[in-house]
């Protein structure tokens, strides 16, 4: 008893039309209690203790190869049970939604930091002690490090070097222009959980309790790394400490426990150092990115270009696709593209939260604040301008897009009209004081998810799904959904998360989580509704479901009796024509409000307010926590976080958390969001779009360009850190 | 971390004597233990100390304030007499680290907690203060975060203190006590060594030496002043900083002590940058020659260059301050 949906036209607000009332609604995370009274299990806290423990080991060279190592010495160690170097040990995490395994063989070091083995011993202690202790022998080889070189390799895949019209002449004709470099840096999730991952075999039957955002990719790479049959995995990660794209593929200490596992015969815990997490896992890659804007005397942009150049490690499909809203936010009908990839050996560059946007539109947005003083225009004037009809480049329409309302309604809440556009004028004592707007967008993506949803006979429901929910409030936007379509009070329902055995879903990456999942949710329980209906010999339309009540044109009664069995269904959301036909995203705008100080050239952010367009909001608090969060991560963006890597051997310098500074509490100021009231009905049947990404996109732009209005310093090289304003400062 | 043997000292001469036997001491365990994890130090013995009976704070007779090696960066930084008389210390106290870190982190543990160069910390990495002749990475390395004023060929590593700052201004000493039993007091300053060629010696410390106390003179007048400047607004160490006790009298700079942070392999401070604005009025002028003569020998190496005009304009807005008339 299934009920599917392929996304082939818009869909009619049905979840609107429901009587409980708790869609959309602060509903706390459900999740909550439970972490913060340290009940809730993750990845490293499973098992019972007795399992043994694997620590990874890493090269201590750039490239080349491993030709020996000592194990019998560390074999002979207190409680060393083993060394394991097995050839399917991974190099690197899988990409995201790659489905099967990554480059293997970490006997071919690519990078500084690499795992290329795992010693497992009795206790943590042990396991570290023997793991550093363990002499390895290279033959090492050149290595390429910098991605900026002039001799290093770089790929310019042909799909995206793209062009429209001509900007060069666009260029010259325009009576206001900029081009302008900028860089962004390198970048690590740092989420708070490490990677982790707990092994155990049944035979030939393999558990893992890991921290991934999309285990229903990852039992396939976990498969494939191990060479078995993925019906023969089940991974399982109920919560997840924080991902932010850094879990989407399985990554080494998950294979290797597996490894370790099978060769004891005993459950193997592997749990990564924070320099492992900095080292061994995802980067978002630092960026070169070149933008041209060529305008009319009316601000009208005649041209964009937009080239970048990223890097990653030889064998990597994934780059950094920075120009990615470039391509629908303004109009201008002059467009070049660019895209570059250097090929250099270090560590893998892959998914961080709003890949491509979140560096992208620093550039982007800078480049916008300079033309519109260029131009002698306001900023938000300026964007409101350039808002197309429809996209720029494929004259495809928007599926729904407050973008200018967003502008218009920001500006007026953050008292906008106050900023003097004349750089460095605005002093509070020691500070110079200056505000900022940026846009905001990304793209919105429906991805295949199913659900099932069994209504028991006794009025409650549980809602299954492998989706995870790695503290965006999967747990309670299900039970929200479920809970509206059925009518039942939130208590009545409860989710369960987070486990291959359960339906597979669109797991939590680009931001698709909630709509995709949601709508499996949604399907599932439109199928219940149905069902019920037949029961009354009825439509659905004519049912209503509340409390726990149901209700039809002449006759009321309590669920609980009309129900004498439990009902099963699957929910199966795929998407379909709707997003070939439309182009789909959330928009929005940021202002910030920047004390520059006029001595150190320290950035404290004053204030910040977000307006979002982003569909129906499935929960009030948790989308806003989620626009909160990407602020931060703009905050750390503009301010503070720069990855570092040693120029000669690549190596990241910063892996800890005391020297690479993620923004800390007094760093964060009141932070507004507003969400304006939208639907967008040909995202998916919930009108929902995402979120979790959407408050990070230009985000640090606006903090850049409100230290360019306080002080008249324009920083292109990211973080702006006090280094880098303080040479543009007066004499003081 | 290695296997150690863990003994808790039930005396101080039982914490000398091992410490003399090779133990590394313990107190608040908040430096030394990373270090031992990542086997930056690699002890095969600890002596914990933090039973001893060093957690006192009391006002000396005549004036001065001894404080207890063991006293927490957060009682002392609560200190009712400390914030009165000695508000500097309270506020570079403050500046650093986190709430829970001052819980566990030491007045003497604070004194001696090691460098944060990042090629100190990884093993892989040569570093002649971990590794005596293996070189130093850092010089052309990411140096962002080290000293521009005396360095060696061999190491150019900051001492990362801010409580050790403030006691440089404030003038205080160092009591120890040694393995026989010898007690002796030297001023701070003296304490510290440069690193020329032995990067690794960081303190005039022998073997089996526990610091008892530190201790302040009786508190002086005059406005006192901390000003630390660093990458976000907490739980970052100094880029640079400044400690400033100034006194006036009669629109002249009657004294002047400064001390410097995140500059110098050791809290850094300069008589002769005091004497050049002792007895003169203040003026932009007057402050602009007392860091010219700070930084006269100031060498940057690339990445921290910016220290050297961000050290110049954070003294200038401090002696600013420190002088500007009571409003
Ligand atoms: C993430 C982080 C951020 C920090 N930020 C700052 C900051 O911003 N500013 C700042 O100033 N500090 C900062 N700190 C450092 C902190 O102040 C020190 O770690 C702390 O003061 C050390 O004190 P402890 O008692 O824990 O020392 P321990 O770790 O116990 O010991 C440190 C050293 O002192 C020796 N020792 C301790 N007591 C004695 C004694 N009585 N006699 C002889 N030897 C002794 C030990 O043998 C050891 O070598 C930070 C630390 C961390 C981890
Ligand atoms: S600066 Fe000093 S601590 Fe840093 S690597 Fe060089 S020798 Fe080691």
């Amino acid at each position: 008893m299934n009920q599917h949906l392929k996304m082939d036209r818009p869909q009619d607000d049905v979840i609107g039309t429901m009587a409980q009332g708790v869609i959309g609604t602060a509903a706390p995370r459900r999740d909550g209690p439970v972490k913060v009274t340290g009940q809730a299990r993750y990845a490293a806290e499973t098992g019972t203790g007795a399992e043994a423990v694997g620590v990874l080991v890493r090269a201590t060279i750039t490239k080349g190869r491993v030709t020996g190592m000592d194990s019998d010495a560390v074999r002979a160690m207190p409680g060393v049970l083993s060394v394991i170097t097995d050839k399917r040990l991974l190099r690197n995490p899988a990409q995201g939604t790659a489905n099967a395994a990554p480059v293997q063989d970490p006997g071919q070091v690519a990078y500084f930091g690499q795992p290329i083995a795992l010693v497992v011993a009795e206790t943590f202690e042990q396991a570290r002690h023997a793991a550093q202790g363990l002499k390895v022998r290279y033959a090492a080889e050149e290595a390429v490090t910098d991605p900026f070189a002039d001799t290093t390799e770089v790929e310019r895949p042909e799909a995206k070097q793209t062009e429209q019209g001509d900007l060069d002449a666009a260029m010259t004709a325009a009576e206001f222009s900029v081009d302008s470099t900028y860089t962004t840096p390198a970048q690590n999730s740092a989420a708070m959980e490490p990677h982790a991952s707990v092994a155990e075999w049944d035979g030939d039957r393999l558990t893992l309790h890991g921290s991934y955002q999309m285990v229903k990719y990852n039992r396939n790479e976990l498969a494939d790394s191990l060479g078995i049959d993925p019906a023969n995995v089940r991974i399982r990660a109920p919560y997840v400490g924080g991902g932010f794209g850094s879990k989407l593929g399985i990554a080494p200490e998950a294979v290797a426990a597996a490894i370790a596992a099978r060769d004891l015969g005993r459950a193997v815990r592997v749990v990564m150092s924070r320099p492992q997490v900095f080292e061994a896992t995802m980067r978002r890659s630092g960026t070169r990115q070149r933008v041209r804007l060529a305008a009319d005397a009316d601000g009208r942009l005649t041209g964009i270009g937009h080239e970048a150049r990223v890097s990653n490690l030889p064998d990597e499909a994934f780059s950094e696709p920075v120009t990615m809203a470039t391509h629908f936010l303004y109009a201008g009908k002059n467009r070049k593209y660019a895209h570059e990839i250097a090929r250099v050996h270090r560590t893998c560059a892959g998914s961080m939260r709003a890949p491509g946007e979140a560096v992208g539109m620093l550039a982007l947005e800078n480049a916008m604040d300079e033309l519109a003083h260029a131009a002698g225009i306001d900023p938000v004037e300026l964007r409101l301008r350039n808002i197309p009809d429809v996209h720029p480049e494929n004259g495809k329409d928007y599926s729904s897009r407050r973008f200018a309302d967003c502008l218009r309604d920001g500006a007026a809440r953050f008292g906008w009209s106050a900023r003097n556009p004349k750089p460095g004028q605005v002093r509070d004592g020691e500070w110079f004081i200056g505000m900022g707007v940026a846009s905001a967008a990304r793209g919105n993506i429906l991805q295949e998810s199913q659900a099932r949803v069994i209504l028991h006979a006794d009025a409650t429901a549980t809602v299954e799904t492998d989706m995870t929910d790695i503290g965006t409030g999967t747990y309670t936007i299900l039970a929200q959904i479920a809970a509206e379509m059925l009518g039942l009070p939130l208590d009545s329902v409860s989710v369960r998360l987070g486990d291959t055995d359960f339906p597979p879903a669109a797991g939590s990456g680009g931001s698709w989580g909630a709509g995709s999942a949601g709508s499996a949710v949604f399907l599932a329980c439109q199928k219940l509704r149905q069902s019920l209906a037949d029961m009354l010999d009825t439509d659905p339309s004519e049912l209503t479901l509340r409390d726990g009540t149901v209700t039809s044109s002449n006759t009321q009664q309590s669920l609980a009796d009309l129900l004498s069995e439990d009902l099963t269904t699957i929910g199966h959301i795929e998407p379909g024509e709707t997003s070939e036909t439309m182009q789909h995203a959330g928009f929005g705008a940021h202002f910030a409000e920047v004390a520059v100080n006029a001595v150190t050239g320290e950035s404290r952010v004053r204030r910040m307010l977000g307006v979002f367009s982003a569909g129906r909001i499935l929960n009030e608090q948790t989308a806003r926590s989620q626009c909160h969060g990407g602020m931060i991560f703009g905050i750390g963006a503009a301010l503070t976080e720069d990855m570092v890597h040693d120029h000669r051997d690549g190596h990241i310098v910063n892996h800890n958390l005391a020297e690479y500074h993620i923004p800390v509490n007094l760093d964060i100021p009141q932070l507004d969001v507003v969400f304006l009231e939208e639907r967008d009905a040909w995202a998916n049947p919930l009108q929902s779009k995402g979120v979790g990404e959407l408050g990070i996109s230009g985000a640090g732009a606006a903090i850049t360009n409100a230290i360019y209005n306080a002080t008249g310093v324009r920083v292109r090289d990211y973080p702006a850190t006090l280094d880098r304003v303080l040479p543009g400062l007066p004499d003081d | 971390m290695r296997d150690f043997d863990y003994a808790r000292a039930g005396s101080r001469s039982d914490a000398t004597a091992r410490a003399g036997a090779g133990a590394q001491i313990i107190a608040g365990g908040t430096n030394l233990l990373d270090l031992m994890k990542l086997e930056v130090m690699a002890p095969e013995a600890v002596v914990d100390i933090t039973r001893l009976d060093l957690h006192e704070i009391s006002v000396v007779e005549g004036g001065g304030l001894r404080i207890g090696a063991l006293v927490t960066n957060s009682d002392l930084a609560a200190h009712d007499v400390v914030r009165r008389d000695y508000a500097l210390l309270s506020r570079a106290l403050l500046s650093g680290a986190t709430g829970q870190l001052r819980n566990k982190a030491t007045t003497g543990g604070n004194l001696l907690q090691r460098t944060r160069c990042f090629y100190f910390y990884d093993t892989a990495m040569p570093c002649n203060k971990r590794d005596p002749g293996s070189g130093c990475h850092a010089r052309d390395g990411f140096n962002r975060i080290l000293a521009v004023l005396g360095t060696s060929d061999h190491c150019i590593a900051t001492h990362p203190s801010d409580m050790a700052v403030a006691l440089m201004a404030l003038g205080a000493s160092v009591e120890i006590e040694d393995a026989a039993g010898d007690v002796r007091q030297m001023p701070l300053n003296d304490f510290y060594r440069l690193p020329g060629d032995t990067p690794h010696i960081e303190t005039v410390l022998e073997q089996g030496d526990l610091i008892t106390a530190v201790l302040l003179p009786k508190p002086v007048a005059g406005r006192q002043i901390y000003r630390k400047v660093r990458d976000r607004s907490s739980y970052a160490f100094a880029l640079v900083s400044v400690a400033a006790v100034v006194r006036m009298e009669d629109g002249k700079i009657a004294s002047a002590a400064l001390a410097f942070g995140g500059l110098a392999p050791k809290p850094w401070r300069n008589a002769k940058v005091e004497s050049a604005l002792t007895g003169k009025v203040p003026s932009d002028d007057l402050f602009g020659q007392a860091a010219d003569i700070l930084l006269a020998d100031a060498v940057g190496f690339g990445a921290n260059d910016f220290k050297i005009p961000l050290a110049r304009r954070t003294l200038r807005a401090v002696l600013r301050q420190a002088t500007e008339a009571t409003q």
